[in-house]
């Protein structure tokens, strides 16, 4: 009989079992996906890191096709969707920018935006959000100031946000009209840019256009969405979910308030720890049969990875299941891997640090106001994350 | 034309996996680090694309004088 995915209803932070019963018998395993039908899954590290490097599995087959998926639309083309060569010419428009030498630049303004949300909380007193002063500003701060989304319109785009990765709750039909809210909104900053140019990201990628020719008018507003939406979404919620972890296991923060040299490696563990992710997502189609994981995937056919799985596996990480800040090597793959690694994450790493260290630096005793059980988590999204963070100090 | 050199910085390197991806002929993954499959290649925008694209910036190219072209600083 074919397993139906998703396994079970994400829950907290918790990894349905499933993946790694899976991982140990057929680390490529035919399931039925909730859209599209059926097609296979890719639990094991070696796996799921074969399939993100060889480019016999192609995103851009998935572009407009009924393949098997957990989104209940069709793959629109943007730069997750591409493939290589197409893929680098989208990509080195903006690499340098994110560069780990580049980022590091934008160290003292994520600290300002960090020092400036404690000191709202201070000033506002216990109990304070955490999700809503710190989690969420950071990344948008951020993002917004590099692409260059003006102040008074930041408000704007994040319930658009909310229904696009609505993967469980959103339909179709509201997907796709937040999708075209998101265009027009980056579509009005581009037009506002051909009468005013302007120095940001947004500028780069005009200039990219309208004098080198080097991406369509489409592909420019859609990679400005892009940036904004995976450029906060994912960062916010990872960052409520490890400070929610630290409060759930009181011995790894106390190891990191005790050694603040931790910061770094706690950030990459909890990284690989945590089941961003609520589901699979991003399927590839395989160009031609490739053997993989013990079976024959055929040429058509599509394959789903579970990076969560992945950074699990046994073969690779001892005592997978534990959380350790001593792990010495990490080759996690939060981050994915091949052409599509992530193209934020040395800014993620930084703004987690920052975060992370400021926070427990300036209030040692913070915990939470409520019983860890009460805190409650989003559902219906494709990446988990908690509400509220309510804490006192 | 002469040929470019193309060195790779294992320190820095963090085992991504997009330039042996996307340069497959002249990048490859070794315990988990990039390393050059050749010193010397034929140019090929393939690679000072990848040198351009490494968020560590540890892939460097130069050209036949021994100048860097790649990554632009
Ligand atoms: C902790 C936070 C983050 C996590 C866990 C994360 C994770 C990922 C993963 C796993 C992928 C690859 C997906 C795949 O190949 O299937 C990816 C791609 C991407 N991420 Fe992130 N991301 C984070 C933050 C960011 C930030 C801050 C940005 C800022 C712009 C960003 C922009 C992108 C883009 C543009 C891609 C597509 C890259 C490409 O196709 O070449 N991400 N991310
Ligand atoms: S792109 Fe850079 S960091 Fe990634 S594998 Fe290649 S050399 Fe290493």
């Amino acid at each position: 009989m074919t397993t139906t995915y998703p396994f079970s209803e994400a829950d907290r932070l918790r990894l349905d079992p499933t993946y790694l019963r899976l991982q140990r018998t057929e680390p490529v395993s035919w399931v039925r996906m909730p859209f599209g039908g059926e097609g296979w899954l890719a639990t094991g590290y070696q796996e799921v890191r074969m399939v993100l490097a060889d480019p016999r599995f192609s995103r851009w087959a998935t572009v407009g096709k009924d393949v098997p998926r957990t989104s209940p639309v069709l793959e629109n083309p943007n730069i997750l969707a591409m493939d290589p060569p197409e893929h680098g010419r989208l990509r080195k428009l903006v690499a340098k920018a994110f560069t780990t030498r580049r980022v590091e630049q934008l160290r003292v303004r994520a600290q300002e935006v960090v020092d400036a949300a404690l000191d709202d909380i201070e000033a506002q007193g216990p109990p304070a959000d955490l999700v809503s002063t710190l989690n969420m500003p950071l990344p948008i701060t951020l993002i917004c100031d590099m692409l260059g989304v003006p102040e008074g319109e930041r408000g704007e785009f994040q319930g658009w946000t909310d229904v696009l990765l609505g993967f469980g709750v959103s339909t179709a039909e509201e997907i796709r009209a937040a999708l075209d809210s998101l265009k027009g909104y980056i579509a009005g900053m581009v037009a506002q840019r051909r009468r005013t140019p302007s120095d940001d990201m947004l500028g780069a990628l005009v200039e990219a256009h309208d004098e080198e020719d080097r991406l369509s008018e489409e592909e420019l507003v859609v990679f400005g969405v892009t940036l904004l939406v995976a450029g906060h979404e994912t960062t916010a919620n990872l960052l409520g979910n490890a400070i929610y972890t630290l409060f759930e296991q009181p011995t790894l923060l106390r190891s990191l308030v005790e050694d603040p040299d931790l910061l770094r490696p706690a950030v990459e563990e909890l990284a690989r720890a945590i089941p961003l992710a609520a589901m699979v997502a991003l399927p590839r189609v395989a160009l031609e049969d490739v053997e993989i994981g013990g079976v024959t995937v055929r040429a058509g056919e599509t394959v789903l990875v579970s990076m969560a799985a992945a950074n699990r596996d046994p073969s690779v990480f001892d005592t997978p299941e534990k959380i350790d800040f001593q792990r010495g090597v990490n080759p996690h793959i939060a981050f994915g891997h091949g052409v599509h690694h992530c193209l934020g994450a040395p800014l993620a790493r930084m703004e987690l640090q920052v975060a992370i260290g400021t926070l427990f630096r300036r209030f040692p005793t913070l915990e939470l106001a409520v019983p860890v059980e009460d805190v409650e988590f989003k559902r219906g999204r494709l990446v988990r994350g908690p509400l509220t963070l309510p804490v006192k100090w | 034309m002469s040929k470019w050199q193309v060195q790779v910085d294992r320190e820095a390197c963090i085992g991504t996996g997009m330039c042996a991806s996307s340069a497959a002929a002249y990048f490859r993954l070794e315990n988990g680090k990039s390393t050059a499959v050749q010193d010397f290649v034929e140019p090929d925008e393939l690679v000072t694309d990848a040198a351009e694209s490494c968020p560590m910036e540890a892939i460097l190219v130069r050209d036949g004088d021994g100048v860097v072209i790649a990554p632009e600083p």
